[in-house]
């Protein structure tokens, strides 16, 4: 399998990143260099084999719902490029 | 005092406790090598003022005769954990600037054991790179020069600056993590010690995520000794990561007797690569004889999914990283880059805060998850994992613990092969497989290169047997007697 041009534009708006239209080309060659090689993944009969979800024989523990952290929103917000009140700012996203 | 930063951490354990020197006197000859080495570019944030009180902290605790694990030893941590109200990057222009509000579980532990935060140190943008070289804040170099020659080499990555600053003497032991290799190759080619330990045994909490099914925090240090009495302190079950294991963290200093006699070492025929310099095939073959002269017996194992665990891992880590990066919206934290609209705000602040590699495997990961291709790439790519951990499986019916080189070669020039990502990806061809099935590896100094570079042996366990990796790495170090020494010309 490989991707096109348009394969590669529409990834990269799913991914939410913006590309020129000069970096398509590029693009396009590494991303098919990379899936022709791991194309070969093609060889390996996994017929019947249960896809890895945990490394480790572990089970996920489970906690109370309960509130355990939080009360410092001004620590929360600190590091935003833009705040008001304790609030994340963005541009307007309802009409 | 530049003599103190010779020491190892079991060294200046004993002469902080026998008051030989104080924890002052031991930070203020770290701070004058860190000063020194800038041109080495491995660190992105020196901490003295922090030090300097830590330290004071430390000689009170000394005084008292209360000195805890690692009391006095100053530390090296890859800027991939945060650190609280220090700044934490990943290597990445997305998150310049940023200074966590909180403290990463792993280093919490080791200020809690007494241990002195020297800075943060320069790595591979958000883990992704073999070489240092895809970090924002430029390459990180290798102390060691090819001899007779001036050109900078790399360092290894992700974890290069900690690989440098420890290699450098500018300090004892330094934090890593390694997701496909990225502390025990670095290790190698800087001719340093560098641990991966089982995953879930160090808490990923508070450490910048990549591929979170891989990713895993261990100790870079100088000797076995200093790995484990490091990984002693960063080790533990932690409730705020739902994959850290819920067992007893053993003594792994006591692990290292020097005692392999009956120890069954297996030696997968799968890791003789084509191309590999007769070096590396050299000291592989060294390997075997030292296990086999201290009693160790050697057993030929295969291993035959190998191969594909590398390309199964340019399938699953970039899948992970695509999910854990989307948190980098330009909104809560690091850069931003304004837009017509929202998602024009974080195209664009994606596209401005990620570099070149970041990007590739951000829309690699996108690809594979996407309607249509998840069953041919990613569920794929996770059944092959299966039956990588069950060749291991098949392997510890037979062996103990596994050798192999940790690298199919010595460092690169800067510059050599940043071009093609796939001639980086197979940097990692040894170590990936440990990652993909989750088990403990160390990377132990063991010669030079037909052109005087360091190379590394690799010892495979068990999951949870770190003892047995550390027990047979130590065995290996004895055995080489690594000494040699890069020319220092970075002062």
């Amino acid at each position: 399998m490989s991707v096109d041009q348009e394969t590669v534009r529409r990834i990269a708006h799913l991914a939410r990143i913006a590309i020129e239209d000069n970096q398509v080309e590029p693009l396009m060659e590494d991303l098919n260099g990379i899936l022709a090689w791991v194309e070969q993944l093609g060889e390996v009969d996994t017929d019947g084999v249960a896809p890895m979800t945990s490394v480790v024989d572990a089970k996920l523990p489970l906690r109370e719902d309960e509130v355990t952290d939080g009360g410092y929103a001004h620590d929360i917000v600190k590091n935003a490029p833009q705040t008001e009140d304790h609030f994340f700012m963005v541009p307007k996203v309802v009409e | 005092m530049a003599e103190l930063t010779g020491l190892t951490i079991a060294d200046m354990r004993d002469g902080l406790r026998g008051k030989k020197f104080s924890a002052k006197e031991l930070v203020e000859a770290h701070i004058g090598a860190i000063e020194n080495a800038r041109m080495l570019n491995a660190f992105l944030v020196e901490t003295p003022d922090k030090a300097l009180a830590m330290a004071e902290e430390s000689d009170k605790h000394l005084a008292k005769g209360e000195a805890r694990p690692l009391e006095g030893i100053p530390l090296g941590i890859k800027d991939l954990f945060c650190t609280k109200g220090i700044q934490a990057t990943a290597g990445s222009h997305i998150l310049e600037g940023f200074e966590p509000p909180y403290e990463s579980t792993v280093t919490h532990s080791l200020w809690h054991d007494g241990a002195i935060m020297m800075g943060k140190l320069n790595m591979d943008e958000f883990a992704m790179g073999s070489s240092n070289e895809t970090s924002y804040f430029g390459p990180v170099k290798n102390p060691w020069r090819r001899p007779g020659s001036n050109a900078d080499l790399v360092p290894g990555g992700s974890s290069g600056g900690s690989a440098a600053a420890v290699a450098a003497k500018l300090v004892p032991g330094a934090t890593g993590t390694d997701t496909g290799g990225s502390i025990r190759q670095p290790a190698a080619v800087t001719g340093i010690v560098g641990m991966k330990p089982t995953y879930g045994r160090c808490s990923r909490w508070g450490i910048v995520a990549f591929a979170s099914s891989l990713d895993q925090a261990g100790p870079m240090a100088r000797t076995v000794r200093d790995a484990a009495i490091m990984l002693g302190s960063m080790a533990g079950h932690d409730a705020k990561d739902s994959t850290s294991l819920k067992v007893d963290v053993p003594d792994f200093e006591a692990a290292l007797t020097g005692d392999v006699k009956g120890l069954r070492i297996g030696v997968p025929k799968e890791y003789r690569v084509d191309g590999m310099p007769g070096a590396i095939d050299k000291l592989w073959q060294q390997g075997i004889e030292w296990l086999k002269a201290a009693g160790a017996e050697i057993v030929e194992i295969s291993l035959p999914h190998t191969k594909y665990a590398l390309p199964a891992y340019y399938i699953v880590a970039p899948a992970e990283a695509s999910s854990n990066l989307a948190r980098y919206d330009g909104v809560r934290y690091g850069k931003r880059e304004d837009g017509e609209d929202i998602t024009d705000l974080y195209k664009r602040t994606r596209a401005a805060g990620f570099g070149a590699e970041v990007q590739r495997r951000v829309l690699i990961g996108t690809y594979v998850l996407s309607a249509g291709y998840y069953d041919a790439y990613y569920l794929k790519a996770q059944k092959v994992r299966t039956l990588i951990k069950q060749d291991f499986e098949k392997a510890w019916e037979k062996v103990d613990a596994i050798l192999t080189p940790t690298t199919p070669g010595p460092a690169f020039a800067i510059g050599e092969k940043s071009d093609d990502p796939l001639e980086m990806y197979l940097n990692d061809i040894f170590t990936v497989t440990a990652n993909m099935s989750g088990l403990p590896g160390i990377s132990v100094p063991a010669g030079l290169s037909d052109e005087g570079l360091p190379l590394g042996l690799q010892v495979i366990g068990k999951a949870l047997d770190e003892e047995t990796v550390f027990r047979v790495g130590g065995v290996l170090e004895d055995a080489a007697g690594f000494s040699a020494q890069p020319d220092v010309w970075w002062r």
